[in-house]
């Protein structure tokens, strides 16, 4: 059952106030980029892919791959609100003997499909699984969602070279563009634009969208269905730390937790926003 | 004795894959490049369907893997192995032996006798880079029947496996009517208790021709056959160390990390014995015909004979 655009934002709320509390009790972790693609996973878990909860490993599933894996903790909180484990795991992120490590890990955490963390990795093995699909005759699809900076890694030039040269037309891969890396904005340090010019180059179907719109990233994976030969690519423009006032486009906040009072002022304002969402449901 | 094959390592492992192929259709073959030197060629050949070319570009072909793996297929990838373990090494971390994924990495043209590619094509370093890795089983076949073999238990087993190919056509010293590979099982060539020698890869019938010529001056060498180099037969190594008190290994790799170092992990702390090492010492190698080279690095038959000869004599 399709969720509808007021029901999804809700969902997204709530999945950056999982990425906030698993990164508040993990002292660590990466809130800012977790916000930023929190709708895109929102959307992607409970109007886009085939998946249960119940089993996991279904052969026949829609896969996903976090390419900028740092950003699990709202991938996490989408998958304890879809059922694939208990909301109270995202108060262990991060901890010793915990499922939820604090990179993807496939082995230890129920419907992560691929482990990931190290950039620029996580495309190559959707393309893997996605080529698998194809020598299958299986009609799964296989969703990624990588950095903006993420592109600064080689690798990512490679297996785009390798989907569009295999005709991988059941893969999409979205890109996050925040804006922001580590070190200072994605065009300070690395200079990826003209991002969509370079897509289109390397052989995808290329769209460019709001990433916080439910209307554009459904209309873009809509789009994505009737490309046939090629891979396609979403380009999603979005806001680094969205939904906290004093996270947002703010480059220190790719990887800190929030101390005592900021996690108070965090959780005020999306259980806020939470409650004014679920009033227009 | 039975006829003697004169093969490449890395054709025997191309044969091998399309007699599995044959009634294992999980398996896919990924080359970058190099099919025609790896000899994946003869796999595409058979089964163009199952086979891709991924182009130069090691990193993405690992990564590939690990998803073609991660959705239950069976994925072999192969370059020289200065690129599929070295270029790639990183990925093989990360995306293959931390998820366990059943990818079975090949890495032809490995060792001195690369030959006239000269030093950057002559990887030494492989087996140290693959056996740090939890999980990764690590497989150095010693001619054609032994890579037949190793081969499809490679495929067999579930789980990460790296598999190193040599480019040099070598002569055969097992037989096959009676040739058994067990993973993780060393292999006893000749009996001795003088001196255990302890070999690994396309050197193990250079140390079987030393030993056997040894007889004649009364020196009994016991020779060790290490196919699998991880997970190492620490039983036979044990033993070996026990009865003939001191071990002589040797390897066509850097003497730090391969095949001297496993040995003497289990030796040092199972049964301090003295371990002389034949090897590449920590240094690269240059350009030349693979034999000359061998005999320079000191990997051929004489200067065995002559370690054999000075550890037992003392």
């Amino acid at each position: 059952m399709a969720k509808s655009f007021a029901e999804l934002k809700v969902l997204a709320a709530k999945a950056r106030l999982g990425a906030i509390i698993g990164t508040y009790h993990a002292k660590s972790g990466h809130p800012g980029g977790s916000l930023s693609a929190a709708d895109i996973f929102t959307y992607l878990y409970f109007n886009e892919m085939k998946v249960d909860p119940e089993k996991p490993d279904w052969a026949d599933r829609d896969r996903f791959v976090l390419s900028k894996g740092h950003c699990c903790p709202s991938l996490y909180a989408v998958l304890a609100m879809k059922g694939f484990f208990d909301w109270k795991e995202l108060e262990s992120l991060r901890h010793v003997g915990a499922m939820l490590q604090g990179h993807p890990d496939m082995k230890s955490t129920p419907g992560v499909d691929m482990s990931s963390g190290s950039l620029g990795q996580g495309i190559s093995a959707a393309c893997g699984m996605a080529l698998a699909a194809k020598l299958d005759n299986k009609d799964y699809r296989v969703y990624t969602v990588l950095g903006d900076g993420e592109c600064e890694e080689g690798e990512v030039w490679e297996a785009a070279m390798f989907a569009a040269h295999n005709n991988l037309d059941n893969l999409v891969v979205f890109v996050d563009q925040n804006g922001l890396q580590i070190d200072g904005t994605v065009e300070e340090v690395g200079g990826i634009e003209p991002l969509d010019k370079k897509f289109e180059a390397f052989g995808f179907e290329v769209v460019k969208i709001d990433g916080h719109s439910f209307d554009n990233i459904e209309a873009a994976l809509n789009k994505a269905k009737t490309v046939k030969g090629k891979p396609f690519a979403i380009l999603a423009k979005t806001v680094k730390g969205k939904g906290v006032s004093f996270m947002e486009n703010q480059v220190g906040w790719h990887g800190k937790a929030c101390n005592d009072e900021e996690f108070k002022v965090a959780v005020k304002e999306l259980e806020d926003e939470i409650a004014r969402l679920e009033a227009e449901v | 004795m039975a006829q003697v094959v004169c093969k490449p390592t890395r054709e025997s492992f191309g044969i091998a894959l399309c007699e599995m192929a044959k009634t294992n259709k999980d398996i896919v073959v990924l080359d970058a490049d190099l099919a025609a030197a790896t000899k994946t060629s003869i796999f595409q050949k058979e089964y163009p369907e199952r086979f891709r070319n991924c182009g130069i570009a090691e990193g993405n072909m690992i990564g590939v893997a690990a998803g073609l793996a991660a959705a239950g297929k069976i994925p072999v990838a192969a370059s020289f192995a200065m690129f599929s373990t070295g270029r790639a090494y990183e990925q093989i971390r990360n995306s293959i032996a931390y998820p366990c994924l059943n990818v079975k990495i090949a890495g032809s043209h490995a060792g001195i006798s690369t030959g006239e590619d000269g030093a950057t094509h002559q990887c030494l370093e492989d087996i140290a880079l693959m056996r740090t890795l939890p999980g990764m089983v690590v497989l150095n076949p010693a001619d054609h029947f032994e890579m037949m073999e190793a081969t499809k238990a490679a495929i067999d087993y579930d789980g990460p496996v790296y598999i190193r190919l040599g480019r040099l056509a070598i002569d055969s010293f097992n037989d096959p009517d009676s040739y058994k590979f067990e993973l993780g099982k060393g292999i006893t060539l000749h009996e001795g208790d003088d001196v255990a020698v302890i070999a690994s890869g396309l050197v193990v019938n250079e140390a079987r021709k030393a030993v056997l010529a040894l007889e004649s001056e009364g020196i009994n060498a016991r020779l060790i056959n290490i196919h699998t180099i991880k997970p190492i037969d620490r039983d036979i190594i044990i033993k070996a160390a026990k009865e003939c008190k001191q071990l002589i290994t040797v390897e066509e790799h850097n003497v730090i990390g391969g095949l001297a170092d496993a040995v003497c992990e289990v030796t040092s702390s199972e049964c301090p014995v003295k371990v002389t090492r034949i090897g590449v010492y920590d240094r690269f190698g240059y350009s030349g015909p693979a034999w000359e080279l061998l005999e320079k690095f000191g990997l051929t038959e004489t200067h065995i004979a002559k370690v054999i000869r000075e550890v037992v004599k003392g």
